[in-house]
């Protein structure tokens, strides 16, 4: 496990002090740690359970449970690219076969140069205009290969 | 000359179609040209085929002009649209257009025509005027007038939220919780979030007035994080809320207290099942409860909790603006009121489309659907989510009514409607069906947890071939299981897609390889 830079320290204990009054807090406080980092450090799971007085294995099983905390460091961008029926009903696999070409990485992989991380996911909820796919945070609707290559080359300079 | 007002959708989806490019373009155009223009920033009206959908408001009401690229922005203006003038993409009134028109809109009354994040815009809309009319009664009276409603838990279950109330009002307790869940996570669905962004204050109406019913003092909002935009409009409109008076120790000087937070899920599917979502809120893996006890009784942090869909408590506004017998006079049956019906996936006019219970799928997808997007023929349809039955085309006639849905062993569920034309292959949605209940199983029972993943491998060697009769077999035997063992509705409902596919798309089940 490599140890948090004195910044990262900083930052996760910050959240976890700032947060961990509330009722449930591990959630707001995991949240607020990937917000920031990109990611839970596995190196924070000590400094979190000992804030919330809970068990490293607690901490563990509670990100490991949920799809969307990571902890590995991501691209500098995440692409989600939704793969339910609504857009598979619009051809999304063509999309998804063409993602995964062009960024050279499978789902849930980090492109070479580390300027996208590549994941499923499941609804976006822009199911009126599929296919869709999130680009931090931002949506985007009627996905094609071809519109797909024109988000990725306008984010890849971001 | 007094400046124009034209809206332009801040709603997702009109922003996944460019929206915000529009906006801008629009300001710098009238910049540019010396033109005093007022920009709104409005929720969708719902008709997802034409957004980004830019309105201007007339002294005659207001015209549309849609689906508007930046690149179009330019030659509006040439055409004098600030007045209404002729263009290409000029469709009109808004609110003649007959897919618009020929709604019942009840909860999404104001999704759309206002500025979701105003609290002025709000109040001049009708917005509050059932907490202060539920302000006025006992809280007895306030349930039965959800009771009267019909009003029926609008997240899948259709359980009757005036006996849910009832149920929290009456457990005695000194802490309890009304809780929404907006985990929502079924593909082809999103009228939460449609609501959500376009008229945020109508869910904290309701939530308040729910907690001012049974007494609870703390609410919260389960949001997915796959919806950012909500969130950012959910706490804009908590904010005002608060510093109007809405929300706080002392609700409009009576001396009430209800105090509200959204909190983010973290992708996982299940946390929209109620006890899993309870979970989650505590700050733990999303693994359900078993029950009973009910949320109703024992729920958040052990005390007695309402939880809620979006759509249920986003009702509750004009149930008691209006009284519970106006919200019933619509729907058929034991389905009263109106279903915010949602149609996406192979469609050419997808988006939301609310109206009384009781009009067919055919009307849907045909009248206000247009039909499939490419043009084909429809084959098949999937209503009520991941965990729904597909339909033929045979059983299209079939109205929107949970008790119709169930007849024919089919969900009405959220009111997700996912169109499919004929190059769908329904062996592959059934293996998809399993795939997805497997990674999204939370793992406390076996059917669901084991049942999945061998479902996946059953499958995969029906498709290719091998042995099939037996593997088909199997693939019953297991949805039996599912079915009748599993927990909750996630291993339990994942045989409703698979076996209505067998069922009705059997070719596609025994194609040569």
């Amino acid at each position: 496990m490599l140890p948090l830079d004195s910044t990262a320290q900083e930052t996760v204990s910050a959240v976890v002090d700032r947060l961990k009054g509330k009722p449930g807090a591990l959630l707001p406080i995991l949240h607020g740690i990937q917000d920031v980092l990109g990611y839970v450090p596995p190196a924070a799971v000590p400094i979190i359970a000992d804030g919330l007085n809970l068990s490293r294995a607690d901490v563990h099983g509670v990100i490991s449970f949920y799809h969307y905390f990571r902890d590995t460091k991501p691209g500098r961008h995440t692409i989600h690219l939704c793969r339910a029926e609504a857009c598979q009903s619009m051809n999304q696999k063509a999309t998804e076969a063409h993602a995964k070409q062009k960024l050279g990485v499978d789902y849930h992989g980090t492109t070479a140069n580390g300027a996208f991380t590549f994941e499923p996911v499941y609804c976006l909820g822009n199911c009126a205009c599929s296919p869709s796919m999130m680009v931090d945070g931002e949506l985007y609707g009627r996905v094609t290969p071809e519109r797909f290559d024109d988000i990725v080359s306008k984010w890849e300079k971001r | 000359m007094a400046a124009v007002t034209v809206f332009v959708p801040r709603d997702a989806a009109a922003l996944s179609l460019g929206a915000e490019d529009v906006a801008q373009t629009i300001a710098a155009e009238a910049k540019a040209r010396r033109i005093d223009v007022t920009i709104v920033r409005n929720g969708t009206r719902g008709m997802v085929s034409l957004e980004p959908l830019v309105e201007v408001a007339l002294s005659s009401g207001r015209v549309g002009y849609g689906p508007v690229s930046a690149g179009d922005v330019r030659s509006l203006f040439d055409a004098d649209f600030l007045k209404g003038g002729r263009h290409a993409l000029n469709v009109g009134p808004v609110e003649s257009i007959p897919y618009f028109a020929k709604q019942e809109r009840l909860t999404f009354a104001r999704v759309g025509l206002t500025d979701p994040v105003s609290l002025d815009d709000y109040l001049a809309h009708d917005g509050y005027r059932g907490l202060m009319r539920a302000l006025s009664l006992t809280p007895a009276d306030i349930i039965r007038e959800v009771t009267d409603s019909g009003l029926r838990g609008r997240g899948g279950a259709a359980f009757p939220t005036g006996i849910k109330w009832k149920t929290v009002a009456d457990a005695p307790a000194d802490q309890k919780y009304v809780t929404c869940n907006a985990d929502e996570g079924d593909s082809g669905t999103f009228a939460d979030r449609m609501l959500m962004e376009g008229d945020p204050f109508c869910l904290i109406e309701g939530m308040t007035i729910a907690a001012v019913a049974v007494g609870a003092t703390q609410g919260y909002i389960y949001l997915r994080c796959e919806y950012p935009h909500a969130h950012r409009a959910l706490n804009a409109a908590i904010d005002a809320a608060y510093a109007n008076g809405y929300l706080g120790d002392n609700i409009r000087g009576t001396g009430k207290r209800f105090d509200l937070e959204v909190r983010l899920g973290a992708g996982a599917y299940i946390c929209g099942e109620e006890t899993s979502m309870l979970e989650s809120l505590e700050g733990k893996r999303g693994e359900i409860r078993p029950r009973p006890p009910l949320p109703a009784i024992k729920g958040l942090f052990g005390q007695p909790t309402i939880v809620n869909n979006v759509m249920s408590l986003a009702s509750v506004p004009i149930i008691l603006e209006k009284g519970g017998e106006f919200y019933k006079n619509f729907g058929v049956g034991r389905s009263r009121g109106t279903l915010t019906i949602q149609l996406g996936g192979n469609i050419r006019r997808g988006g939301l489309i609310e109206k009384a219970f009781g009009v067919t799928l055919r009307e849907i997808l045909y009248d206000y659907g247009g039909g499939s997007a490419s043009g084909r023929p429809i084959r098949a349809v999937q209503v009520g989510g991941p965990l729904g039955a597909y339909l033929p085309e045979s059983q299209f006639d079939t109205p929107l009514d949970y008790e119709a849905f169930a007849n024919i062993q089919a969900l009405l569920g959220h009111g997700g409607i996912v169109v499919f034309d004929d190059t769908v292959d329904m062996a592959q949605m059934a293996r998809y069906a399993m795939e997805f209940c497997a990674i999204e199983s939370c793992g406390k029972c076996t059917p669901c947890r084991i049942g999945s993943t061998r479902g996946v491998e059953v499958m995969d060697r029906v498709i290719s071939g091998q042995n099939r009769e037996f593997h088909l077999t199997l693939v019953e035997e297991l949805c039996d299981t599912m079915l009748n063992g599993s927990l909750c509705g996630l291993g339990g409902l994942t045989p409703y897609p698979v076996q209505s596919a067998m069922r009705h798309f059997r070719g596609d089940f025994e194609r040569q390889t």
